[in-house]
C-alpha cells in the first residue's frame, strides 16, 4: 500500500484520512476541557469564590490530629498539606514493608505440604480478600476504639508495651543527656511517656498491611508456581540443598513474574491509603476534604490531591521499575 | 515420614481448635437470636447478640427506602440476583437470556424508582442498603464496559494522537484513588456544569465508577486484544476485511472471551468499590449500617454484629463471583488446550 510509485495525490489523501479524525479528536477533547473549565470559573464567580492557588498561604484555621511536623491552625494552608502528604507516606511505606513480609510468609504458607496450614492461609486469603476494605477498617477501628480496655486497664502483651483504647504506646529512646529506654506509664487516667501509635493510625496500618498482603501472598504463589518443576528437579539431581534451591533457582525466577505485579499491589496499597479518612485519620485527602470544607475551594483542593497522588504512584513504578531490571532476564529485552 | 505428618495434622487440629472454640462460644453457643435487648445487654461480653440483626436486617439491607414500600426494594435486589445468577448459567448466554436481564434490570430500576404502575415516586436520596450497592455496581461496569472498548482499542490504534488521548486517560484514572474522584462527582461536578444545569448525586456516582472502572477494564480488555495473534487481524484483512470489521468481527470476540474471567474478576473490584460511596452520603451497604446503628443509642452498642453481617453479605456476593471467574477460567483453558492440541 505504501509502495513508492503511489500518486501523490494518494498519498497525500492518505494522510489526510489518518489526520483530519485525529485532529478533530484532539480539538474535541481540548474544547470539553475548555468549556467544562469555563463552567466552574463561571460558577465561582457566581458563588463569589476567587479561582487560584493563592489561599494556600492563607492560615489554615483547623486542628490536625497527629503531625510530624510542629503544625498550629495559625499556620498555612500549604504546611496542612504537606503534614497530610507525611501522614500517607508514615502510613504507607511501614504497610508496604510490613505487607510484602505477612504476603510472602502467607503465600508460602499456601504452598505448604502442612494441610492444616495450607488450609488455614487459604481461609485467610479468601476471607478478606472478598470484603471491602472500606469495611475491614471500620471495623478494626471499632474494635480498636471500642472492644479494647480503657487506658486505666490498659493490657501488657509485653513488658513496656501498653496496649488500649488510646492506642499502641512503646518504649521509645529518649536522649536528654544521658540516654535511655522511656516506657509508657500510667499516669491519672491516661498514658504518658513512651513512644504513641494513635488507634486511627493503627487501624490503617493494619488495615492496609492485611488487605495488601492477602493479594500479594496470591502473587508470590503464583511466581513460585510459575518455576516449573523440571527446573527444581534438575538443580536437586546437581545435588543442591533445598535451602539453595529456594536461594538459587526459585526466588531469581519467581521474582521475574512477581516484581511488576507486586508494583500494581503497592501502588493500589497507597492509592488505598486515601481511605484513612472515614477514620478520621489526617491523611492528604482528610486534611483536603477539611479544608475543602473551609475554604469551599473544591476545584483547587482536588485537584492537589490528584497531583499528589499521580506523584506519589510515578515515585513507586519508577522505583519498581529500576528494581525490575536488575531482576528481569538479562537480554531479554 | 507418615507419622510425623499426622503428627503434624493433630497439631493444627489442636490449634484451630484454640482458635475456633472461643469464636463458636461467642458466636453459637452463648449467642443471643432474638432482639431481647436486656437478655443482649446480659450475655455482652460473653456471645453475640444476633438479635440485632433480627431487630435491624430492613434498614441494614435496604437503608432509608420508605418503610411500607420496601417490599419493592426487596423485589428489586431478588430480580436482580436473579439475573445474575442467570448469568451462570452458560445455556443462557443467548439473545433471550441478554433480553430478559435488560428486561429485568429495568424492572428492578423501575420498582425502586417508583412512578410507574401506581408506585409512589421515591427520590434516589432515600435509595439504600444491598439493592443501591448492586444497581450502582451493575449501572457502573454495564456503562463502563462500551467505554473501555474503545480506551482499549484506542490504546492500540497506529494514530499516535488517538493512543496518546486513550493512554493519558488510562493512566491519569489509574494513578489516582477512587476517593478523589468520588470527591470530585460530589463536589466539583455541579461546578463544571453550567449553572441551569442540575444531575441528581446518584447519576453522578454512577457515571464516576463507570470512568473509574473503565480504565481498569480497558487495560483488562488490552491484554485480551494482545493475546490474539496478529495472524488473525492479517487474514481477515487479506479477505478484505475493513478496520472496523476486523476489530467487531474477528478481534474483539476472541478477545472479551479471553479477557471474560479478568473483567468478572474486575466487577467484583468495583462491587468492593461501591462501599467508598458512603463517605460521599449515600446509604448503601456500609452506610446503611451506619444510619441503622449509629442512631439508635439501644442498639449501638453491638456494632460488632453489625459489622459482621455486613461483611458476610459483600463476602457471599464477591467469593461467588470470583468462584465463577476461576470455574470459567478454568473451562476456557480447557476449550484452549482442546482445540489447540494437534493429537487431537
Amino acid at each position: 500500500m505504501d509502495s513508492p510509485h503511489a500518486p501523490a495525490g494518494a498519498k497525500l489523501r492518505k494522510a489526510l484520512r489518518q489526520w483530519i479524525p485525529q485532529i478533530l479528536l484532539l480539538a474535541a477533547a481540548l474544547g470539553l476541557l475548555w468549556w467544562l473549565g469555563h463552567n466552574v470559573l463561571e460558577n465561582m464567580r457566581a458563588r463569589g469564590i476567587q479561582a487560584g492557588f493563592g489561599f494556600l498561604k492563607e492560615p489554615a484555621g483547623f486542628e490536625i490530629g497527629e503531625s510530624l511536623l510542629d503544625y498550629t491552625p495559625s499556620q498555612a494552608i500549604w504546611r496542612a498539606f504537606l503534614v497530610g502528604l507525611l501522614n500517607t507516606i508514615r502510613v504507607a511505606l511501614p504497610a508496604i514493608v510490613l505487607a510484602t513480609i505477612l504476603g510472602t510468609l502467607i503465600g508460602l504458607g499456601r504452598l505448604s505440604q502442612q494441610s492444616g496450614l495450607r488450609a488455614a492461609c487459604g481461609v485467610l486469603v479468601e476471607s478478606l480478600r472478598n470484603i471491602p476494605l472500606l469495611l475491614q477498617l471500620l471495623l478494626c477501628y471499632f474494635v480498636l476504639t471500642s472492644l479494647l480496655p480503657e487506658a486505666s486497664t490498659a493490657w501488657h502483651p509485653l513488658p513496656g508495651v501498653m496496649l488500649s483504647q488510646s492506642g499502641l504506646f512503646l518504649p521509645a529512646w529518649r536522649c536528654e543527656g544521658a540516654c535511655h529506654w522511656e516506657l509508657p506509664r500510667l499516669e491519672g487516667f491516661g498514658i504518658e511517656g513512651g513512644f504513641a501509635l494513635t488507634p486511627e493510625y493503627l487501624a490503617v496500618l493494619i488495615t492496609l498491611t492485611l488487605y495488601a498482603a492477602v493479594f500479594i501472598a496470591e502473587i508470590v504463589r503464583g511466581g513460585i508456581q510459575s518455576v516449573s518443576i523440571g527446573k527444581i528437579n534438575a538443580a536437586r539431581a546437581l545435588g543442591m540443598k533445598p535451602t539453595q534451591i529456594l536461594r538459587y533457582i526459585v526466588l531469581p525466577l519467581a521474582l521475574r513474574a512477581i516484581v511488576p505485579a507486586l508494583t500494581n499491589q503497592y501502588l493500589n496499597l497507597t492509592k488505598n491509603s486515601s481511605l484513612a479518612v472515614a477514620v478520621g485519620y489526617p491523611d492528604i485527602v482528610s486534611v483536603a476534604n477539611t479544608s475543602l470544607n473551609q475554604s469551599g475551594r473544591a476545584f483547587e483542593c482536588i485537584v492537589i490531591v490528584m497531583l499528589i497522588y499521580l506523584c506519589l504512584s510515578l515515585l513507586t513504578a519508577l522505583l519498581m521499575n529500576l528494581y525490575n531490571t536488575r531482576v528481569a532476564l538479562k537480554g531479554s529485552q | 515420614m507418615k507419622r510425623r505428618l499426622h503428627l503434624g495434622t493433630a497439631a493444627w487440629i489442636i490449634l484451630a481448635l484454640i482458635i475456633l472454640w472461643p469464636v463458636t462460644n461467642w458466636g453459637l453457643i452463648h449467642a443471643v437470636w432474638h432482639a431481647d435487648l436486656p437478655a443482649c445487654r446480659e450475655a455482652r461480653g460473653l456471645g453475640a447478640c444476633w438479635g440485632v440483626i433480627a431487630e435491624k436486617h430492613r434498614m441494614l439491607l435496604f437503608g432509608r427506602y420508605p418503610f411500607d414500600e420496601q417490599w419493592r426494594a426487596c423485589l428489586a435486589t431478588l430480580l436482580i440476583v436473579t439475573m445474575l445468577l442467570m448469568g451462570c448459567w452458560r445455556r443462557l448466554w443467548n439473545r433471550f437470556g441478554v433480553a430478559s436481564a435488560a428486561v429485568m434490570l429495568a424492572a428492578a430500576v423501575c420498582l425502586m424508582a417508583g412512578g410507574v404502575a401506581g408506585l409512589s415516586p421515591v427520590p434516589t436520596k432515600e435509595w439504600g442498603g444491598l439493592p443501591l450497592t448492586l444497581l450502582i455496581s451493575l449501572g457502573g461496569t454495564l456503562l463502563a464496559f462500551p467505554f473501555a472498548i474503545l480506551l482499549a482499542l484506542g490504546r492500540r490504534s497506529a494514530l499516535p494522537l488517538l493512543r496518546s488521548l486513550c493512554t493519558i486517560y488510562i493512566e491519569l484514572v489509574r494513578g489516582v484513588p477512587l476517593i478523589s474522584l468520588l470527591f470530585l462527582a460530589a463536589f466539583l461536578f455541579p461546578m463544571l456544569l453550567p449553572p441551569s444545569v442540575h444531575i441528581d448525586i446518584l447519576p453522578r456516582v454512577i457515571l464516576t465508577i463507570a470512568g473509574f472502572g473503565a480504565a481498569y477494564l480497558a487495560e483488562v480488555i488490552r491484554a485480551g486484544l494482545q493475546a490474539i495473534p496478529a495472524s488473525q487481524a492479517e487474514a481477515a484483512r487479506a479477505l478484505g476485511m475493513r478496520e472496523w470489521q476486523l476489530n467487531v468481527y474477528i478481534i474483539l470476540p476472541q478477545a472479551l472471551r479471553t479477557a471474560l474471567p479478568a473483567l468478572v474478576n474486575n466487577f467484583v473490584g468495583i462491587f468492593k468499590d461501591t462501599s467508598l460511596i458512603s463517605i460521599v452520603s449515600l446509604h448503601e451497604l456500609t452506610g446503611a449500617l451506619a444510619i441503622s446503628l449509629g442512631g439508635d443509642a439501644d442498639w449501638r452498642s453491638f456494632y460488632l454484629e453489625g459489622y459482621l453481617f455486613v461483611a458476610s453479605v459483600y463476602w457471599v456476593f464477591c467469593f461467588g463471583i470470583s468462584r465463577f471467574a476461576r470455574s470459567m477460567e478454568k473451562r476456557l483453558q480447557g476449550s484452549r488446550q482442546a482445540s489447540s492440541d494437534p493429537q487431537r
